[in-house]
């Protein structure tokens, strides 16, 4: 008898039949596509994006070049080589990353005793020639220069739990 | 040769660049359909960025295709690799000239057009063949295999259910077949021959190599099954020949089972209300059902595994199909009203 009713239902295709509806309710349901570059979906302020360095509100570049962060790097994308300054301070002459090789652990942005070094929120970008995978370190003031309000409000948003 | 000669010659290419013309502009559309068809029911919106709601993405699509390098794999063999596409999208459009889109609007009116059809769309596994062969690649040649034992296999369920038209229709006419079914909705085949349309429905999606039995692309094992080696525009030429398999199985579906160009409100009160549209709109409306059924089917059913597809073509396609032509022949010797009667 059981046998019987398996039979009918595997020949009226009932199961399949079954399935059919569900996908043809789906071709009249709400979609879901977020069109990326007019819409976008929300950033965690922990997100770990592109690379910047900071600055001081005088002006002073944070980083001391104590090189945790090269030593920390898992991957080791991040190459420094440090003199010291005309005033006597010691300072980075090269800071380079090598967006190829950084896995965005986050390490480094650890390690930072000073908040130098930080991964901002943002993802999109892109390189057009060879050897634009370097971030050197003027580009990476750059980039500090370019987001810091929303760095220093990003930190802000996270600092009870760095 | 005289001169009504060479009128008559032209007046035939002229008909026949202009359903090829047509047919391969609704290929393209059918791309860009199938794409936007498949992404509404996983819940996205498919293409839209190229021209108004991504209309021209089938013309980008095409650009991309035809600027491409066609590479020749160095173990190859270039004649065949060649000649492969140009057989697949041949027989593809061959098999087009025997199809009746209207009353009278027939590229040629065959006497044994059924038969004609099944010839020429059953040459099509040659291309695949030689494709998979020619590329000299594992997974080329994987792909043809399955592909060949396939569709060999799904042919034998198909010719019987065509088998059960020809008994039914008593023609392999194709406009002798559509006349039979005149009379109604419930006179068309598909209601008498119900098993019959569903094994063909399900062979013929076998047949073209679409989900849920594309085994012979099989992109999960196989990369693209037959066509691996192939790009640009001898690419092209496999994808256009699939999707106008695609349309051809559509409208053969339509010819033998759904009154082809028959106006499905005849011999109801509302015949003459409708009696103005004329039968070429039927026929596109009835396309139009199937060939969204292939692309419901596509974003519905997983891939069957290669020995299940072997199974329910063998064992029960098959089978079904010898059941219902013993009834059929049954019901037509004892003239089964409203069907057979006549």
């Amino acid at each position: 008898m059981q046998r019987l009713f398996r039979y009918i239902k595997s020949f009226s295709l009932w199961d399949l039949l079954k399935g059919l509806r569900l996908t043809g309710r789906f071709l009249y349901g709400r979609k879901t596509t977020i069109q990326y570059p007019e819409e976008k979906t929300p950033v965690s302020p922990r997100f770990r994006g592109i690379h910047a360095l900071r600055r001081y509100a005088n002006g002073e570049e944070r980083c001391i070049a104590c090189k945790l962060c090269e030593a920390v790097c898992p991957a080791l994308a991040i190459t420094i080589e440090a003199e010291p300054r005309d005033d006597g301070s010691r300072r980075t002459t090269r800071y380079d990353i090598d967006l190829f090789k950084c896995v965005y652990c986050g390490l480094c942005e650890e390690a930072c005793p000073v908040d130098a070094i930080v991964l901002t929120r943002h993802q999109d970008y892109h390189m057009e020639a060879r050897g634009e995978n370097i971030l050197t370190k003027n580009k990476l003031l750059a980039i500090g220069e370019h987001y810091e309000t929303e760095i220093a409000a990003d930190r802000q948003a996270d600092k009870d739990y760095r | 040769m005289d001169s009504s000669q060479i009128v008559l010659i032209a007046w035939i290419a002229v008909k026949i660049i202009a359903l090829v013309l047509v047919l391969l502009v609704s290929v393209a559309y059918l791309t860009c359909l199938e794409r936007k068809v498949i992404g509404w029911m996983q819940t996205r919106i498919g293409p839209n960025r190229v021209g108004p709601l991504g209309l021209a993405q089938p013309f980008a699509d095409v650009l991309k295709l035809l600027n491409k390098e066609i590479i020749l794999p160095t173990a190859s063999n270039r004649f065949l690799f060649l000649l492969a596409p140009v057989i697949s999208i041949g027989t593809a459009l061959a098999a087009w000239a025997a199809i009746p889109f209207d009353k009278t609007a027939v590229l040629a009116n065959l006497n044994a057009g059924m038969l004609y059809i099944f010839a020429v769309s059953s040459l099509g596994v040659y291309g695949v063949l030689i494709a998979g062969w020619a590329s000299n690649s594992k997974y080329a040649l994987f792909g043809a295999l399955r592909a060949a034992a396939q569709t060999i296999s799904y042919e034998i369920a198909m010719g019987f259910s065509l088998v059960g038209v020809m008994m039914a229709a008593g023609s392999l006419n194709l406009q002798a077949i559509i006349t039979a079914q005149a009379g109604g909705i419930w006179h068309w085949f598909w209601l008498p021959l119900f098993p019959l349309f569903i094994v063909y429905w399900i062979a013929g999606v076998a047949e073209t190599n679409r989900a849920p039995f594309d085994v012979a692309e099989g992109e999960s094992e196989l990369v693209a099954g037959f066509h691996v080696e192939y790009s640009g525009t001898t690419f092209a030429l496999f994808f256009l020949a699939e999707y106008a398999n695609m349309i051809l199985i559509a409208a053969l579906a339509t010819v033998f089972f759904m009154g082809g160009w028959l106006s499905p409100f005849d011999g109801t009160p509302l015949a003459a209300t409708f009696a103005f549209v004329p039968g070429f709109v039927w026929l596109l409306a009835k396309f139009g059902f199937f060939i969204f059924c292939y692309l419901w089917f596509r974003a519905t059913f997983p891939r069957y595994r290669y020995d299940q597809i072997m199974r329910l073509g063998w064992k029960v396609l098959i089978p079904v199909t010898l059941v219902w032509l013993s009834v059929l022949a049954l019901a037509i010797v004892g003239h089964l009203a409203p069907w057979f009667n006549t």
